[in-house]
């Protein structure tokens, strides 16, 4: 197994342990966690097919995406992170609690704006 | 005005009018207006120059691809362009009403300008990106202006919904730049031109790497649709975000990741091999209008009732991946497509304008509330009723054209169950815009019938802004035949009457890369 191979396997699993995590987890900064993983692990293959052809020099091209990747990334983890913070300070609650609308019974009495 | 400077003004206005607004409050509302006007000059003046030249592609700086970043525009870019240019003006000038009369201290309302402007400059930049990789930024840049708007409010219900759609839309960015990632190590371009050309040479078909990359990519696009059943992140977001906030959300944001999908499927992938998969995304549709409405008709909030109408109407835009399997009916249904989406984006931004008014004029989120409201607010409840029958498809409205065309496909290709479903759609669609009219001109004799309230009066601009665009949406099926013109550039399925060769209106010289 070339190293190449290994860095594409490695990406593949942490793809698939971040999304576990990020769909099972019930606490928030573990989903915002899983997503990192998830992210990182899609930078990883990106880096590991740059290296596809044959050239001795690796491919720029995907080493340019991760760069744009990363700075995505690291711009969306900053703001679910804000709005984690801002979501325990109102609720006290690290969970998502179903929002789902509740069926027309009993909401009659409900007046706010 | 020069073509270089249209091309820029549309990414470049916005960016930086978001940033202006965002350093200094004074300017915030004369950035807007500025960026507003100049997106709409810049948008038509583009729509007339593919009219007349065809295709336009232009390389930023210089740079040709792999490393630089090339824009391209035709027919689908340009109506697309124009569609985000009018209803993100119009809810500029809502919003500037709002707030020059509404006090709202429960936080910070003025924050919505500079976000605003970054997510009309995400939704030029998307459409007009000519590589798949450029596009996941954008819709990266989009999802991030998306989140903050449905948050501003800061409840909790905007929260949780805002958190939701942050995680779910991240999740689905990044399965979108896995499959970028393998169609670019399998054909060496994200250029989406050369890409669709290079699928159609090799023959994909039973190329594993490129199924999984396709698959993955149009996964992670469904979930950004909200497409039944990956919908359930939708209503929630739409219906807590502010009014004008939920206006964007709805017409525009979800018009953009399904451009891509519409986009990569028709003129990249090879459609024709994937008759199962197309026949899977139209039953999605078919499950989403039917349970959309019902779910609309069955709400007891008005904006949750707009919001699953949303769901309920993305459903119809994917019609057309099972119809478009036959040749002959195949533009007639893409078109129409195109043509519901930016009818939907109009008709849907005053339905969910004017349900902001009239919840802020009752103070009230029921639709209970609303009984002979029409007495006090006749502007907006006309303007509720008349973007009410584009959400119907009833004539003159362009959902009506979209619909009628879409109803010609599905007789003329055989597909009888989805004619069913079009016209079950539509009185569905009838039901809920029904219910909430005739509460709404319900006549309180005697008085006692109708609790007592007292209603807010609603800013002018509010209601005109609101009443202007449904006025355009349900007139958009007479401007129909000039919008197939423009749609006809460079479309599939369409006889292209311009050369292939997109027309380059980059002045820089050529850089080597």
């Amino acid at each position: 197994m070339t190293y190449v191979t290994m860095y594409a396997l490695t990406g593949t699993v942490l793809i698939g342990v971040g999304l576990f995590g990020t769909t099972t987890c019930s606490h928030l900064l573990r989903k915002i966690i899983g997503l990192n993983v998830m992210g990182a692990g899609t930078f990883l293959v990106l880096i590991a097919l740059a290296r596809r052809t044959t050239d001795p020099l690796p491919d720029p091209v995907p080493h340019a995406m991760v760069l744009t990747g990363i700075v995505v990334a690291v711009s969306a983890s900053a703001l679910a992170l804000a709005l984690l913070r801002r979501y325990y300070r109102e609720t006290g609650r690290t969970d998502l609690k179903p929002t789902l609308q509740k069926p027309r019974i009993a909401r009659k009495d409900s007046h706010e704006s | 005005m020069s073509l270089e400077a249209v091309f820029l003004g549309l990414i470049v206005l916005p960016l930086l009018g978001g940033c202006l607004a965002f350093l200094s409050r004074p300017l915030a509302l004369p950035a807007n207006l500025v960026v507003a006007v100049g997106q709409l000059i810049c948008a038509f003046e583009l729509a007339r120059t593919v009219m007349a030249q065809g295709p336009l592609s232009y390389k930023v700086g210089g740079w040709d691809a792999p490393l630089g970043v090339n824009l391209y525009a035709d027919g689908l870019t340009a109506m697309m362009l124009v569609m985000v240019a009018v209803v993100g003006g119009t809810i500029v000038l809502y919003t500037a009403g709002a707030m020059r009369s509404i006090k709202d201290d429960t936080y910070d309302q003025q924050l919505f300008w500079p976000i605003n402007l970054l997510l009309l400059a995400s939704l030029n930049a998307l459409f007009l990106s000519g590589d798949i990789f450029n596009l996941y930024v954008t819709l990266e840049l989009l999802t991030l202006s998306a989140v903050a708007l449905i948050g501003l409010v800061g409840t909790v219900d905007a929260l949780t919904a805002a958190l939701r759609y942050l995680l779910v839309a991240i999740s689905a960015s990044l399965l979108y730049l896995l499959g970028v990632a393998l169609l670019y190590s399998i054909y060496g371009t994200v250029d989406w031109h050369l890409l669709g050309d290079q699928i159609q040479v090799d023959q994909v078909k039973g190329d594993q790497a490129s199924l999984l990359a396709i698959a993955l990519i149009v996964s992670g696009l469904l979930l950004k649709t909200a497409v039944f059943p990956l919908h359930f992140w939708l209503p929630p977001a739409h219906s807590s975000a502010p009014t004008a906030a939920s206006a964007l959300l709805s017409a525009l944001v979800l018009k953009a990741s399904f451009y891509i999908i519409l986009r990569l499927w028709f003129s990249v992938f090879p459609y024709a091999e994937f008759q199962n998969a197309g026949t899977l995304l139209t039953t999605l549709g078919v499950a989403a209008i039917l349970w959309g409405s019902l779910q609309a008709i069955n709400q007891t909030q008005l904006k949750a009732m707009v919001a699953y109408s949303t769901v309920a109407q993305v459903g119809y835009l994917f019609l057309v991946f099972s119809l478009a399997s036959d040749a002959a009916v195949a533009w007639d249904a893409w078109s129409a497509t195109v043509l519901f989406a930016v009818s939907h984006a109009v008709g849907k931004a005053a339905v969910f304008l004017a349900a902001g008014s009239l919840q802020y004029a009752t103070g009230s989120k029921q639709i209970d509330s609303l009984a002979g409201i029409a007495r006090e607010q006749p502007v907006t409840v006309l303007a509720f009723a008349t973007a009410g029958v584009v959400l119907i498809g009833l004539p003159p409205s362009g959902a009506f054209v979209a619909k009628w065309l879409l109803l010609q496909s599905a007789i003329a290709s055989g597909q009888w169950p989805l004619a069913a479903v079009i016209l079950t759609g539509g009185v569905l669609a009838a039901i809920y815009v029904f219910r909430v009219l005739s509460l709404s001109l319900l006549r309180c004799e005697p008085r006692e019938s109708c609790e007592p309230r007292e209603t807010r009066p609603v800013p002018r601009l509010m209601q005109y802004a609101t009443l202007g665009l449904a006025i355009v949406a349900i007139t958009l099926g007479m401007m129909a035949s000039p919008m197939m013109e423009l749609l006809k550039v460079d479309a599939p399925f369409s006889a292209n009457p311009f050369s292939a060769d997109p027309v380059s209106v980059s002045t820089f010289r050529e850089v080597a890369p």
